[in-house]
């Protein structure tokens, strides 16, 4: 019986053996007082020399334009084309911190995995991801390169079309895509009486409308323009929501204490004082700004 | 002949007698979870873990409402098992019918079955639940939470009717043989004769695509059921943090370890009788 105890925690010790190997921190930049951790070559970038930027595959309009070339592994738009509205602001934003555009690479990252515990696989992440103070916990956010409103998408000719405050909308069935401030937005200031419905992906919540499961979806409103122009038929923008609290924004997402936040704060700075950004916005968002506030 | 008391002790170690037994076994278990333990403990990314998957606050604050969102999926698995008892049950004996007559009936069964184990569940709820309210047809419902329950009742089907028809083929032929010489009908053997013995042979496998079933209603979530999964996803989304899905992981164990050890000691029950029908 003995040998039995023995193996048991041999076994044991086995199990302590094959613990994680340690993973070393993030490259971090020298501690000692560099000139400017912001030039390129200080940069605690993944890889030297090039800028790793995250998105999620599919790559949706208006965010990402310019389709996909042959052989792409990005489906809707590649994000390498630099067009559309998150794609310039990538690159204008890496240009600025000294990366050309082939120095620039683009890693899928499902949503899930923008905030997964511990070191992640990309420099930044951008992705339409709404700063909230408690996500700040898990994750670094940058400055706003966007302050978004929701709004709601409905089918013409259906009864919520015609709504023109929040209060109307209390009868219906409204949907979301998962984990999205669209969601927050209707538990916490819409409050309907029927249950909201949410699902995995923005497709199949635009799916779920076009079936009379729900009644509208609420998205942000650069994406209702694109779902009204594009996927649905009968689509209409039954209007935008108005802010409450704090103005809504789209920060770039990075790893939890990665300093290089500071230097794309700067870039976003630069961009934002040299209208650079305003320009970038005004070429994909110009006519994508205007609906209806809900009052 | 052994009694139940030999069986407790082979969990604990085969035939040592039952006090050092018992001795043995804490100190082993001891050693054993405390080395892992500190293993877990010690490893590098513990801080980050322990934030962001147990973190007390975050439980607190989404456990209410994951509770309340539970008792949607306790519904749906309680709808979708009394469906799927009745429907698998007809199944196994549809495919179970004698003779050349009712060929296509029970090739109809094997079909049935073959598909519906073959397809993932989780794209038979996206197609139901996606693709039947799109036929927009009259009368029928395009709630998810319908077509979700469907979906379940259709794929559990396959595989309960498969233990059914275990259980019934369990039930030697001379009972039926018998039955049928004291003059019942085919349907009345059957029914009388074989079918309580084959349920209860099976009860224990029953369990067991029951508790299969529990956790399979988190898959109504795809479809856009707000349930207990959809809820801590929701939450984990807000939060960047992943306490809610272990409060609904949390969940799910505390309906299921009761059955497990139901299912266990039924097992344990049905072996015992047995042994006393053979040394009978």
């Amino acid at each position: 019986m003995r040998r039995a105890l023995v193996m048991a925690s041999v076994f044991g010790v086995l199990l302590a053996a094959c613990a994680p190997e340690e993973t070393g921190p993030v490259a971090g930049p020298d501690e000692s007082p560099a000139p400017d951790q912001c030039a390129t070559e200080n940069l605690p970038v993944l890889t030297p020399g090039q800028l790793t930027i995250g998105t999620d595959n599919p790559a949706f309009p208006p965010w990402f334009e310019g389709g996909t070339p042959e052989g792409s592994p990005w489906e809707i738009n590649d994000p390498s084309t630099g067009e559309g509205f998150e794609s310039a602001v990538a690159y204008a934003v890496a240009e600025r911190m000294g990366f050309g555009p082939d120095q620039v690479v683009w890693v899928e990252v499902p949503f899930a995995q923008s905030f997964k515990p511990g070191p992640k696989d990309f420099d930044f992440d951008i992705n339409q991801i709404s700063y909230v103070p408690r996500r700040d916990q898990a994750v670094d956010f940058s400055d706003s390169y966007y302050d978004v409103n929701q709004a709601l998408v409905a089918v013409a000719g259906t009864p919520i079309a015609d709504a023109t405050t929040l209060a109307e909308l209390q009868g219906y069935t409204l949907g979301a895509p998962v984990g999205t401030t669209s969601f927050d937005y209707i538990e916490s200031n819409i409050q309907p009486t029927e249950d909201p419905a949410v699902y995995d992906t923005l497709n199949d919540s635009v799916r779920a409308l076009e079936n009379g499961q729900v009644d509208g979806i609420v998205v942000d409103l650069p994406t209702a323009f694109f779902i009204t122009a594009v996927q649905i038929e009968d689509g209409v923008i039954v209007g935008q929501f108005p802010t409450v609290g704090a103005q809504e924004y789209f920060g770039m997402v990075f790893t939890e204490g990665n300093p290089l936040v500071e230097c794309v704060n700067r870039a976003l700075d630069e961009l934002k004082a040299d209208g650079t950004l305003a320009a970038i916005q005004q070429e994909w968002l110009a006519d994508k700004a205007d609906a209806p506030v809900l009052q | 002949m052994p009694d139940a008391g030999d069986r407790r002790s082979r969990i604990l170690g085969g035939g040592v007698e039952g006090r050092r037994g018992v001795a043995i076994a804490v100190v082993s278990t001891v050693v054993f979870f405390t080395a892992v333990i500190l293993v877990v403990v010690s490893s590098p990314g513990w801080p980050e873990v322990k934030r962001s998957f147990f973190n007390f606050e975050v439980f607190r604050d989404s456990f209410p409402e994951i509770l309340r969102r539970f008792l949607i999926n306790v519904q749906a698995f309680l709808i979708a098992e009394v469906f799927i008892l009745v429907f698998a049950l007809f199944l196994a004996v549809l495919r179970s019918l004698p003779g050349p007559v009712f060929f296509p009936i029970r090739a109809l069964a094997v079909g049935y079955t073959d598909l519906f184990r073959g397809i993932p569940t989780i794209l038979v709820i996206y197609i139901l639940g996606f693709g039947a309210p799109a036929l927009q047809l009259q009368g029928v419902p395009d709630s998810p939470f319908f077509w979700g329950v469907v979906a379940l009742v259709l794929v559990y089907s396959a595989y309960v009717a498969e233990v059914y028809r275990a259980g019934i083929e369990s039930v030697h032929p001379s009972q039926v043989a018998s039955a049928r010489s004291l003059g019942l009908s085919r349907w009345k053997a059957l029914r009388f004769v074989v079918l309580p013995q084959a349920v209860r042979r099976v009860i224990p496998p029953l369990l067991n695509d029951f508790i299969g079933l529990q956790k399979d209603s988190a898959l109504l979530a795809l479809i856009g059921v707000l349930e207990a999964f959809r809820r801590s996803q929701v939450d984990t989304a807000g939060a960047f943090n992943f306490t809610p899905y272990v409060a609904t992981a949390l969940l799910f164990v505390v309906i299921t370890i009761p059955l497990a050890r139901l299912t266990d000691w039924l097992v344990g029950r049905e072996r015992t009788k047995r042994q006393a029908e053979g040394a009978a």
